[in-house]
Protein backbone atom coordinates (compact mmCIF):
# COMPACT_ATOMS: atom_id res chain seq x y z
CA UNK A 1 0.00 0.00 0.00
CA UNK A 2 1.23 3.70 -0.60
CA UNK A 3 -1.35 6.22 1.04
CA UNK A 4 -1.58 9.09 0.41
CA UNK A 5 -3.53 12.18 -0.67
CA UNK A 6 -4.67 14.10 -3.78
CA UNK A 7 -5.22 17.63 -3.44
CA UNK A 8 -7.39 19.97 -6.70
CA UNK A 9 -6.18 22.62 -7.03
CA UNK A 10 -9.09 23.71 -9.40
CA UNK A 11 -11.78 23.53 -6.70
CA UNK A 12 -9.40 24.80 -3.58
CA UNK A 13 -10.64 27.81 -2.15
CA UNK A 14 -7.82 28.25 0.22
CA UNK A 15 -10.52 28.39 3.80
CA UNK A 16 -7.85 27.00 5.68
CA UNK A 17 -10.00 24.49 6.91
CA UNK A 18 -7.92 21.21 6.53
CA UNK A 19 -5.01 22.86 8.48
CA UNK A 20 -7.42 23.96 11.35
CA UNK A 21 -9.02 20.30 11.61
CA UNK A 22 -5.32 19.24 11.26
CA UNK A 23 -4.22 20.60 14.10
CA UNK A 24 -7.39 20.50 16.15
CA UNK A 25 -7.01 16.29 15.91
CA UNK A 26 -3.39 15.71 16.00
CA UNK A 27 -2.68 18.23 18.97
CA UNK A 28 -4.32 15.26 20.92
CA UNK A 29 -2.93 12.43 18.81
CA UNK A 30 -0.67 10.12 19.34
CA UNK A 31 2.27 13.16 18.60
CA UNK A 32 0.45 15.47 20.16
CA UNK A 33 0.82 18.35 21.27
CA UNK A 34 1.14 20.49 18.91
CA UNK A 35 2.22 23.57 20.82
CA UNK A 36 2.10 27.35 20.30
CA UNK A 37 4.35 29.97 22.02
CA UNK A 38 2.79 32.84 22.29
CA UNK A 39 -0.30 32.03 20.74
CA UNK A 40 -1.92 35.39 21.61
CA UNK A 41 0.95 37.91 21.44
CA UNK A 42 2.69 39.45 18.77
CA UNK A 43 4.40 36.95 16.82
CA UNK A 44 2.42 33.65 17.36
CA UNK A 45 3.89 31.03 16.33
CA UNK A 46 3.45 27.39 16.47
CA UNK A 47 3.69 23.75 14.96
CA UNK A 48 1.40 23.22 11.93
CA UNK A 49 1.18 20.24 9.98
CA UNK A 50 -0.16 21.98 7.09
CA UNK A 51 0.47 24.64 5.49
CA UNK A 52 -1.80 26.82 2.61
CA UNK A 53 -0.28 29.03 0.29
CA UNK A 54 -1.80 31.45 -2.38
CA UNK A 55 -0.35 31.76 -5.75
CA UNK A 56 -0.88 33.89 -8.72
CA UNK A 57 -0.47 32.05 -11.72
CA UNK A 58 0.27 33.70 -15.12
CA UNK A 59 -0.15 37.46 -15.97
CA UNK A 60 -3.30 39.60 -16.43
CA UNK A 61 -6.00 38.69 -18.38
CA UNK A 62 -4.78 34.62 -17.69
CA UNK A 63 -3.71 35.34 -14.49
CA UNK A 64 -5.21 32.32 -12.14
CA UNK A 65 -5.31 32.55 -8.20
CA UNK A 66 -4.24 29.03 -6.74
CA UNK A 67 -4.51 27.98 -3.10
CA UNK A 68 -2.29 25.33 -2.33
CA UNK A 69 -1.81 23.16 0.66
CA UNK A 70 1.13 21.21 1.59
CA UNK A 71 1.55 18.57 3.99
CA UNK A 72 4.48 15.59 4.09
CA UNK A 73 4.28 13.73 0.59
CA UNK A 74 5.38 10.61 2.36
CA UNK A 75 7.77 10.07 -0.13
CA UNK A 76 9.29 6.93 -1.92
CA UNK A 77 12.41 7.88 -1.33
CA UNK A 78 11.91 9.63 2.28
CA UNK A 79 15.41 11.59 2.75
CA UNK A 80 14.47 12.73 6.34
CA UNK A 81 14.37 9.02 7.48
CA UNK A 82 17.63 8.84 5.69
CA UNK A 83 19.40 11.74 7.19
CA UNK A 84 18.14 10.97 10.54
CA UNK A 85 20.67 10.11 13.32
CA UNK A 86 18.06 9.05 16.19
CA UNK A 87 15.89 6.55 14.06
CA UNK A 88 13.27 8.87 15.33
CA UNK A 89 12.21 9.21 11.80
CA UNK A 90 10.59 5.94 10.04
CA UNK A 91 8.90 4.95 7.23
CA UNK A 92 6.18 2.17 7.40
CA UNK A 93 6.68 -0.30 5.21
CA UNK A 94 3.05 -1.53 5.11
CA UNK A 95 1.66 1.69 4.09
CA UNK A 96 4.23 4.30 3.05
CA UNK A 97 3.16 6.44 6.54
CA UNK A 98 6.04 8.86 7.51
CA UNK A 99 6.47 8.96 11.39
CA UNK A 100 8.67 10.57 13.78
CA UNK A 101 8.91 8.62 16.98
CA UNK A 102 8.47 11.67 19.92
CA UNK A 103 10.11 9.26 22.30
CA UNK A 104 13.43 9.24 20.27
CA UNK A 105 13.84 12.49 18.32
CA UNK A 106 16.72 15.04 19.46
CA UNK A 107 15.53 17.99 17.80
CA UNK A 108 18.52 18.25 15.52
CA UNK A 109 16.59 19.49 12.73
CA UNK A 110 18.70 18.02 10.51
CA UNK A 111 15.29 15.82 8.84
CA UNK A 112 13.16 19.61 8.08
CA UNK A 113 16.57 20.59 6.23
CA UNK A 114 16.15 17.77 4.07
CA UNK A 115 12.81 17.84 3.54
CA UNK A 116 12.06 19.81 0.09
CA UNK A 117 7.99 20.56 1.08
CA UNK A 118 8.64 22.39 4.70
CA UNK A 119 6.66 19.42 5.76
CA UNK A 120 8.42 19.18 9.11
CA UNK A 121 8.28 21.59 12.22
CA UNK A 122 10.13 21.70 15.25
CA UNK A 123 7.50 21.90 18.36
CA UNK A 124 8.85 25.15 20.13
CA UNK A 125 7.80 23.57 23.16
CA UNK A 126 8.58 19.78 23.58
CA UNK A 127 11.74 20.30 21.41
CA UNK A 128 10.82 17.24 18.73
CA UNK A 129 9.72 17.79 15.32
CA UNK A 130 6.50 17.21 14.59
CA UNK A 131 4.85 16.00 11.06
CA UNK A 132 1.85 15.02 9.41
CA UNK A 133 0.71 11.08 10.10
CA UNK A 134 -1.80 10.95 7.93
CA UNK A 135 -4.27 10.10 10.71
CA UNK A 136 -2.39 7.26 11.36
CA UNK A 137 -4.52 7.59 14.42
CA UNK A 138 -7.69 7.59 12.62
CA UNK A 139 -7.63 5.79 9.39
CA UNK A 140 -7.35 2.10 11.12
CA UNK A 141 -9.55 2.72 14.13
CA UNK A 142 -11.99 0.49 13.81
CA UNK A 143 -14.74 1.87 15.88
CA UNK A 144 -15.38 4.67 13.68
CA UNK A 145 -17.82 4.11 10.76
CA UNK A 146 -16.40 3.02 7.18
CA UNK A 147 -16.57 6.13 6.01
CA UNK A 148 -14.67 8.35 8.60
CA UNK A 149 -11.57 6.29 8.52
CA UNK A 150 -9.76 9.04 6.67
CA UNK A 151 -7.23 11.93 7.76
CA UNK A 152 -9.07 14.42 8.99
CA UNK A 153 -7.95 17.02 6.68
CA UNK A 154 -10.28 15.09 4.29
CA UNK A 155 -12.80 14.75 6.40
CA UNK A 156 -13.41 18.60 6.87
CA UNK A 157 -12.33 19.89 3.49
CA UNK A 158 -15.73 21.75 2.13
CA UNK A 159 -15.00 21.35 -1.82
CA UNK A 160 -13.91 18.00 -1.24
CA UNK A 161 -10.20 18.97 -2.56
CA UNK A 162 -8.55 16.60 -0.60
CA UNK A 163 -9.02 12.81 -1.84
CA UNK A 164 -7.16 9.95 0.37
CA UNK A 165 -6.98 6.41 -1.03
CA UNK A 166 -4.01 3.65 -1.95
CA UNK A 167 -2.05 4.95 -5.29
CA UNK A 168 -0.59 1.25 -5.54
CA UNK A 169 -4.16 0.02 -6.10
CA UNK A 170 -4.66 1.19 -9.95
CA UNK A 171 -8.44 1.14 -9.35
CA UNK A 172 -8.72 3.59 -6.30
CA UNK A 173 -10.26 7.17 -6.41
CA UNK A 174 -7.02 8.85 -5.93
CA UNK A 175 -5.43 6.95 -9.04
CA UNK A 176 -7.93 7.60 -11.24
CA UNK A 177 -8.10 11.06 -10.63
CA UNK A 178 -4.00 11.22 -11.23
CA UNK A 179 -5.16 9.41 -14.36
CA UNK A 180 -7.83 11.64 -15.41
CA UNK A 181 -6.48 15.16 -14.43
CA UNK A 182 -2.61 14.54 -15.13
CA UNK A 183 -1.86 14.68 -11.78
CA UNK A 184 1.62 16.03 -10.86
CA UNK A 185 4.24 16.13 -8.19
CA UNK A 186 5.70 18.80 -6.73
CA UNK A 187 9.76 19.49 -7.20
CA UNK A 188 10.33 16.04 -9.42
CA UNK A 189 13.54 16.79 -10.52
CA UNK A 190 15.12 16.40 -6.89
CA UNK A 191 14.14 12.86 -7.30
CA UNK A 192 12.29 12.07 -3.95
CA UNK A 193 9.37 10.58 -5.79
CA UNK A 194 6.86 12.48 -3.32
CA UNK A 195 3.37 10.39 -2.76
CA UNK A 196 1.16 12.90 -2.62
CA UNK A 197 -0.21 14.24 -6.21
CA UNK A 198 -1.71 17.93 -7.07
CA UNK A 199 -4.50 18.13 -10.03
CA UNK A 200 -3.79 21.07 -11.82
CA UNK A 201 -6.54 23.79 -12.52
CA UNK A 202 -8.80 23.37 -15.25
CA UNK A 203 -8.15 25.70 -18.11
CA UNK A 204 -11.35 28.20 -18.72
CA UNK A 205 -12.47 30.51 -21.05
CA UNK A 206 -10.43 33.76 -21.47
CA UNK A 207 -12.97 36.44 -20.15
CA UNK A 208 -13.08 39.20 -22.45
CA UNK A 209 -11.62 42.89 -21.49
CA UNK A 210 -13.18 45.93 -21.85
CA UNK A 211 -11.92 48.06 -24.41
CA UNK A 212 -12.70 51.73 -23.64
CA UNK A 213 -13.48 53.63 -27.25
CA UNK A 214 -12.59 57.36 -28.07
CA UNK A 215 -15.24 60.01 -27.27
CA UNK A 216 -16.07 59.84 -31.10
CA UNK A 217 -16.32 56.05 -31.41
CA UNK A 218 -18.86 56.29 -28.74
CA UNK A 219 -20.94 58.98 -29.98
CA UNK A 220 -20.72 56.84 -33.51
CA UNK A 221 -22.18 53.72 -31.42
CA UNK A 222 -25.25 56.10 -29.88
CA UNK A 223 -26.36 57.98 -33.54
CA UNK A 224 -26.00 53.87 -35.01
CA UNK A 225 -28.12 52.48 -32.59
CA UNK A 226 -30.72 55.58 -32.41
CA UNK A 227 -30.98 55.02 -36.55
CA UNK A 228 -31.27 51.43 -36.63
CA UNK A 229 -34.72 52.00 -34.45
CA UNK B 1 19.88 29.16 6.51
CA UNK B 2 19.66 30.28 9.51
CA UNK B 3 23.49 30.28 11.13
CA UNK B 4 23.26 28.66 14.53
CA UNK B 5 26.11 29.62 16.26
CA UNK B 6 26.89 26.86 18.28
CA UNK B 7 27.23 24.75 14.96
CA UNK B 8 29.46 27.47 13.40
CA UNK B 9 31.53 27.32 16.75
CA UNK B 10 31.67 23.48 16.61
CA UNK B 11 32.72 23.01 12.82
CA UNK B 12 35.39 25.85 12.81
CA UNK B 13 36.88 24.44 16.27
CA UNK B 14 36.46 20.57 15.73
CA UNK B 15 37.97 21.33 12.04
CA UNK B 16 40.84 22.78 12.97
CA UNK B 17 41.63 20.39 16.04
CA UNK B 18 41.41 17.10 13.56
CA UNK B 19 43.82 18.93 11.31
CA UNK B 20 46.18 19.99 13.73
CA UNK B 21 46.29 16.46 15.35
CA UNK B 22 46.47 15.20 11.14
CA UNK B 23 49.27 16.84 10.58
CA UNK B 24 51.14 16.71 13.84
CA UNK B 25 50.87 12.78 13.83
CA UNK B 26 51.91 12.84 10.25
CA UNK B 27 54.69 14.94 10.75
CA UNK B 28 55.39 12.56 13.78
CA UNK B 29 55.97 9.67 11.80
CA UNK B 30 57.35 10.71 8.96
CA UNK B 31 60.03 12.89 10.90
CA UNK B 32 59.79 16.11 9.02
CA UNK B 33 58.10 17.89 12.06
CA UNK B 34 57.72 18.42 15.35
CA UNK B 35 60.58 16.21 16.89
CA UNK B 36 59.80 17.70 20.28
CA UNK B 37 57.72 15.17 23.23
CA UNK B 38 56.70 19.01 24.54
CA UNK B 39 54.94 20.30 21.25
CA UNK B 40 53.25 17.07 20.34
CA UNK B 41 51.98 17.03 24.10
CA UNK B 42 50.91 20.66 24.02
CA UNK B 43 49.67 20.24 20.26
CA UNK B 44 47.60 16.56 21.20
CA UNK B 45 45.75 18.58 24.20
CA UNK B 46 45.01 21.73 21.87
CA UNK B 47 43.52 19.65 19.16
CA UNK B 48 41.54 17.90 22.31
CA UNK B 49 40.40 20.73 24.03
CA UNK B 50 39.04 22.32 20.44
CA UNK B 51 37.56 18.91 19.59
CA UNK B 52 35.61 18.56 23.32
CA UNK B 53 34.73 22.39 23.28
CA UNK B 54 33.30 22.07 19.30
CA UNK B 55 31.34 18.70 20.06
CA UNK B 56 29.76 20.07 23.45
CA UNK B 57 29.17 23.31 21.31
CA UNK B 58 26.92 21.02 18.59
CA UNK B 59 24.58 19.59 21.70
CA UNK B 60 23.50 22.96 22.23
CA UNK B 61 21.63 23.07 19.27
CA UNK B 62 19.63 20.11 19.76
CA UNK B 63 16.32 21.06 20.76
CA UNK B 64 15.70 18.16 23.05
CA UNK B 65 19.57 17.44 24.12
CA UNK B 66 17.98 14.20 26.48
CA UNK B 67 18.14 11.86 23.43
CA UNK B 68 21.67 13.05 21.87
CA UNK B 69 22.74 9.63 22.79
CA UNK B 70 20.59 8.12 20.72
CA UNK B 71 22.56 9.37 17.63
CA UNK B 72 24.55 6.71 17.31
CA UNK B 73 22.13 4.24 16.32
CA UNK B 74 21.74 5.08 12.23
CA UNK B 75 25.13 4.61 11.16
CA UNK B 76 24.16 2.76 8.43
CA UNK B 77 22.47 5.67 6.34
CA UNK B 78 22.70 9.17 8.61
CA UNK B 79 25.91 11.17 8.27
CA UNK B 80 25.69 12.73 10.98
CA UNK B 81 25.10 9.69 13.18
CA UNK B 82 28.72 8.15 11.72
CA UNK B 83 30.14 11.38 12.38
CA UNK B 84 29.08 10.57 16.22
CA UNK B 85 30.48 7.13 16.19
CA UNK B 86 33.54 8.21 14.32
CA UNK B 87 34.17 11.55 16.74
CA UNK B 88 33.71 9.15 19.59
CA UNK B 89 36.07 6.39 18.31
CA UNK B 90 39.02 8.89 17.76
CA UNK B 91 39.28 9.70 21.52
CA UNK B 92 40.96 6.22 23.12
CA UNK B 93 43.73 5.86 19.77
CA UNK B 94 43.83 9.87 20.44
CA UNK B 95 44.82 9.34 24.54
CA UNK B 96 46.86 6.35 23.85
CA UNK B 97 49.09 7.66 21.51
CA UNK B 98 49.40 10.86 23.62
CA UNK B 99 50.07 8.77 26.75
CA UNK B 100 52.82 6.86 24.83
CA UNK B 101 54.53 10.03 23.69
CA UNK B 102 54.08 11.17 27.36
CA UNK B 103 55.58 8.56 28.59
CA UNK B 104 58.15 6.91 26.04
CA UNK B 105 59.11 10.56 24.46
CA UNK B 106 59.40 10.77 20.64
CA UNK B 107 60.77 7.42 20.27
CA UNK B 108 57.56 5.72 20.47
CA UNK B 109 56.75 2.13 20.23
CA UNK B 110 54.66 0.85 17.42
CA UNK B 111 51.39 0.36 19.26
CA UNK B 112 51.60 4.02 19.95
CA UNK B 113 52.51 4.53 16.46
CA UNK B 114 49.91 2.47 15.33
CA UNK B 115 47.14 3.67 17.48
CA UNK B 116 48.56 7.75 16.72
CA UNK B 117 47.96 6.83 12.59
CA UNK B 118 44.38 5.09 13.44
CA UNK B 119 43.42 8.78 15.07
CA UNK B 120 45.19 10.36 12.17
CA UNK B 121 42.52 8.95 10.15
CA UNK B 122 39.68 9.07 12.27
CA UNK B 123 40.09 12.76 12.74
CA UNK B 124 39.79 13.19 8.71
CA UNK B 125 37.02 10.91 8.22
CA UNK B 126 35.22 12.58 11.00
CA UNK B 127 35.85 15.77 9.80
CA UNK B 128 34.65 13.81 6.22
CA UNK B 129 31.27 12.81 7.62
CA UNK B 130 30.33 16.51 9.05
CA UNK B 131 31.24 17.60 5.29
CA UNK B 132 28.85 14.64 4.07
CA UNK B 133 26.36 16.28 6.74
CA UNK B 134 25.68 19.05 4.54
CA UNK B 135 27.07 17.79 1.14
CA UNK B 136 24.19 14.83 1.12
CA UNK B 137 20.87 17.30 1.28
CA UNK B 138 19.57 17.67 -2.16
CA UNK B 139 17.44 20.20 -0.68
CA UNK B 140 20.23 23.08 -0.60
CA UNK B 141 22.48 23.23 -3.67
CA UNK B 142 25.01 25.39 -2.62
CA UNK B 143 25.75 22.28 -0.22
CA UNK B 144 25.05 19.72 -2.76
CA UNK B 145 28.65 19.12 -4.21
CA UNK B 146 31.84 17.77 -3.96
CA UNK B 147 33.05 20.82 -3.20
CA UNK B 148 31.55 21.29 0.24
CA UNK B 149 33.82 17.93 2.01
CA UNK B 150 36.74 19.38 0.05
CA UNK B 151 36.31 22.71 1.73
CA UNK B 152 36.06 21.70 5.30
CA UNK B 153 38.80 18.81 4.91
CA UNK B 154 41.22 21.62 3.34
CA UNK B 155 39.93 24.47 5.74
CA UNK B 156 40.87 21.61 8.41
CA UNK B 157 44.22 21.11 7.74
CA UNK B 158 44.89 24.06 6.75
CA UNK B 159 43.72 25.92 10.18
CA UNK B 160 45.50 22.72 12.16
CA UNK B 161 48.71 23.85 10.29
CA UNK B 162 48.67 27.14 11.93
CA UNK B 163 47.70 25.96 15.08
CA UNK B 164 50.65 23.64 15.11
CA UNK B 165 53.04 26.51 13.88
CA UNK B 166 51.58 28.70 16.77
CA UNK B 167 51.91 25.32 19.17
CA UNK B 168 55.98 24.91 18.03
CA UNK B 169 55.77 28.81 18.68
CA UNK B 170 55.04 29.12 22.43
CA UNK B 171 56.28 25.60 23.55
CA UNK B 172 59.76 25.21 21.96
CA UNK B 173 60.29 28.76 21.36
CA UNK B 174 61.20 29.08 18.33
CA UNK B 175 59.73 28.12 14.69
CA UNK B 176 60.25 25.59 12.26
CA UNK B 177 60.93 26.38 9.02
CA UNK B 178 59.06 23.44 7.01
CA UNK B 179 56.16 23.78 9.34
CA UNK B 180 55.85 27.47 8.12
CA UNK B 181 56.08 26.56 4.58
CA UNK B 182 53.09 23.65 4.87
CA UNK B 183 51.11 26.29 6.80
CA UNK B 184 51.69 28.84 3.79
CA UNK B 185 50.82 26.03 1.00
CA UNK B 186 47.61 24.88 2.72
CA UNK B 187 46.68 28.67 3.15
CA UNK B 188 46.93 29.18 -0.64
CA UNK B 189 45.28 26.08 -1.41
CA UNK B 190 42.37 26.66 1.01
CA UNK B 191 42.14 30.24 -0.51
CA UNK B 192 41.69 28.58 -4.04
CA UNK B 193 38.98 26.07 -2.60
CA UNK B 194 36.90 28.77 -1.34
CA UNK B 195 37.20 30.81 -3.98
CA UNK B 196 36.18 28.24 -6.14
CA UNK B 197 33.67 28.16 -4.03
CA UNK B 198 32.26 30.88 -3.95
CA UNK B 199 32.21 31.44 -8.01
CA UNK B 200 30.18 27.69 -8.05
CA UNK B 201 27.58 29.33 -6.10
CA UNK B 202 27.45 32.37 -8.01
CA UNK B 203 26.14 30.43 -11.03
CA UNK B 204 21.79 30.38 -11.72
CA UNK B 205 21.00 26.54 -11.37
CA UNK B 206 18.90 24.67 -9.37
CA UNK B 207 14.95 24.54 -8.84
CA UNK B 208 12.34 27.66 -9.29
CA UNK B 209 8.96 28.18 -8.26
CA UNK B 210 7.94 27.13 -10.81
CA UNK B 211 8.92 23.46 -10.64
CA UNK B 212 8.16 23.86 -6.71
CA UNK B 213 4.71 24.63 -7.98
CA UNK B 214 4.31 22.48 -10.83
CA UNK B 215 2.70 25.64 -13.11
CA UNK B 216 5.70 25.21 -15.96
CA UNK B 217 4.29 27.35 -18.45
CA UNK B 218 3.77 30.20 -16.43
CA UNK B 219 4.86 32.68 -14.19
CA UNK B 220 3.97 32.21 -10.63
CA UNK B 221 4.41 35.05 -7.60
CA UNK B 222 3.44 34.00 -4.15
CA UNK B 223 0.08 35.91 -3.07
CA UNK B 224 -0.37 35.21 0.40
CA UNK B 225 2.17 32.89 2.87
CA UNK B 226 -0.54 31.69 4.59
CA UNK B 227 0.30 32.98 8.46
CA UNK B 228 0.57 36.43 9.27
CA UNK B 229 3.93 36.00 11.50
CA UNK B 230 7.05 33.98 10.66
CA UNK B 231 6.62 29.98 11.52
CA UNK B 232 9.22 27.70 12.10
CA UNK B 233 10.01 27.30 8.26
CA UNK B 234 10.70 31.14 7.93
CA UNK B 235 12.84 31.51 11.02
CA UNK B 236 14.91 28.43 9.64
CA UNK B 237 15.37 28.46 5.95
CA UNK B 238 13.91 32.30 5.35
CA UNK B 239 17.29 33.89 6.89
CA UNK B 240 18.07 36.63 3.92
CA UNK B 241 21.17 39.11 4.12
CA UNK B 242 21.48 42.25 1.88
CA UNK B 243 23.70 41.21 -1.29
CA UNK B 244 26.21 44.26 -0.22
CA UNK B 245 26.75 42.81 3.44
CA UNK B 246 27.52 39.31 1.68
CA UNK B 247 30.29 40.97 -0.58
CA UNK B 248 31.46 42.63 2.73
CA UNK B 249 32.02 39.73 4.72
CA UNK B 250 33.16 38.01 1.54
CA UNK B 251 36.36 40.02 1.63
CA UNK B 252 36.65 40.07 5.18
CA UNK B 253 36.37 36.98 5.32
CA UNK B 254 39.21 36.57 2.56
CA UNK B 255 41.67 38.67 4.18
CA UNK B 256 40.89 37.81 8.02
CA UNK B 257 41.81 33.65 6.77
CA UNK B 258 43.87 33.51 4.05
CA UNK B 259 45.34 37.10 3.14
CA UNK B 260 46.50 38.58 6.39
CA UNK B 261 47.95 35.18 8.24
CA UNK B 262 49.80 34.26 4.93
CA UNK B 263 51.56 37.55 4.93
CA UNK B 264 52.04 37.32 8.79
CA UNK B 265 53.75 34.25 8.64
CA UNK B 266 55.95 35.43 5.88
CA UNK B 267 57.72 37.60 8.85
CA UNK B 268 58.84 34.60 10.15
CA UNK B 269 58.38 35.72 14.10
CA UNK B 270 57.03 33.52 17.12
CA UNK B 271 54.33 36.19 17.90
CA UNK B 272 53.28 36.87 14.69
CA UNK B 273 52.61 33.27 13.54
CA UNK B 274 50.51 32.79 17.05
CA UNK B 275 48.51 35.72 15.89
CA UNK B 276 48.42 34.46 12.51
CA UNK B 277 46.46 31.11 13.99
CA UNK B 278 44.12 33.54 15.70
CA UNK B 279 43.46 35.03 12.54
CA UNK B 280 42.44 31.92 10.40
CA UNK B 281 40.05 30.50 13.38
CA UNK B 282 38.42 34.59 13.11
CA UNK B 283 38.43 34.27 9.73
CA UNK B 284 36.80 30.49 9.37
CA UNK B 285 34.12 31.51 12.15
CA UNK B 286 32.81 34.23 9.25
CA UNK B 287 33.60 31.84 6.56
CA UNK B 288 31.45 29.00 8.47
CA UNK B 289 28.52 31.70 8.46
CA UNK B 290 28.57 32.61 5.48
CA UNK B 291 28.46 29.02 4.21
CA UNK B 292 25.11 29.21 6.16
CA UNK B 293 23.85 32.42 5.62
CA UNK B 294 24.08 31.60 1.70
CA UNK B 295 22.56 28.66 1.35
CA UNK B 296 19.24 28.80 0.17
CA UNK B 297 16.87 25.89 1.40
CA UNK B 298 13.84 24.83 -1.75
CA UNK B 299 10.87 25.49 0.90
CA UNK B 300 12.39 29.12 0.48
CA UNK B 301 10.65 29.00 -3.49
CA UNK B 302 7.07 28.18 -1.99
CA UNK B 303 7.47 31.65 0.48
CA UNK B 304 8.15 33.39 -2.91
CA UNK B 305 11.53 33.21 -3.90
CA UNK B 306 11.73 32.84 -8.03
CA UNK B 307 14.97 30.57 -7.65
CA UNK B 308 17.51 29.01 -5.67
Amino acid sequence: MRLGLVVDLDSCVGCHGCATACKQWNTSGTIGPLSDKAPYGRNPNGAWLNRIRTYEVDDSPNSKTVHMPMSCMHCDDAACVTVCPTGASYKRSEDGIVLVDQDKCMGCNLCSWACPYGARELDPQEGTMKKCTLCVDRIYDEKLPEDERKPACVMTCPTKSRVFGDFDDPNSEVSKLVRERAGKQLLPELGYNPVNTYLPPRNKPVVEQYQPASLKDTVKGWVNKVISR
Amino acid sequence: MHPAFSVLVFTVMSGAGYGLITLMVLGHMSGFAPQEDSVLIGGGVLALVMITVGLLSSTLHLANPKNAWRSFSRFKTSWLSREAVFAVLFYPFTLIYLAGVWFQGVEVGTFVALCGLVSAVLAMVTLFCTSMIYASLKTIRQWNSSLTPVNYIALGLMSGSLLLAAVQALVAGELAAVQLQMAMGLLVLGAVVKVVYLFWIGKPAGSTIKTATGFTQASVRLLDQGHTSNGFLNNEFGYTVEANKLVRLRLLMLALAFVMPFLLLLAASSALTVIAALLVIAGLLVERWLFFAEARHVVRLFHGDQRT
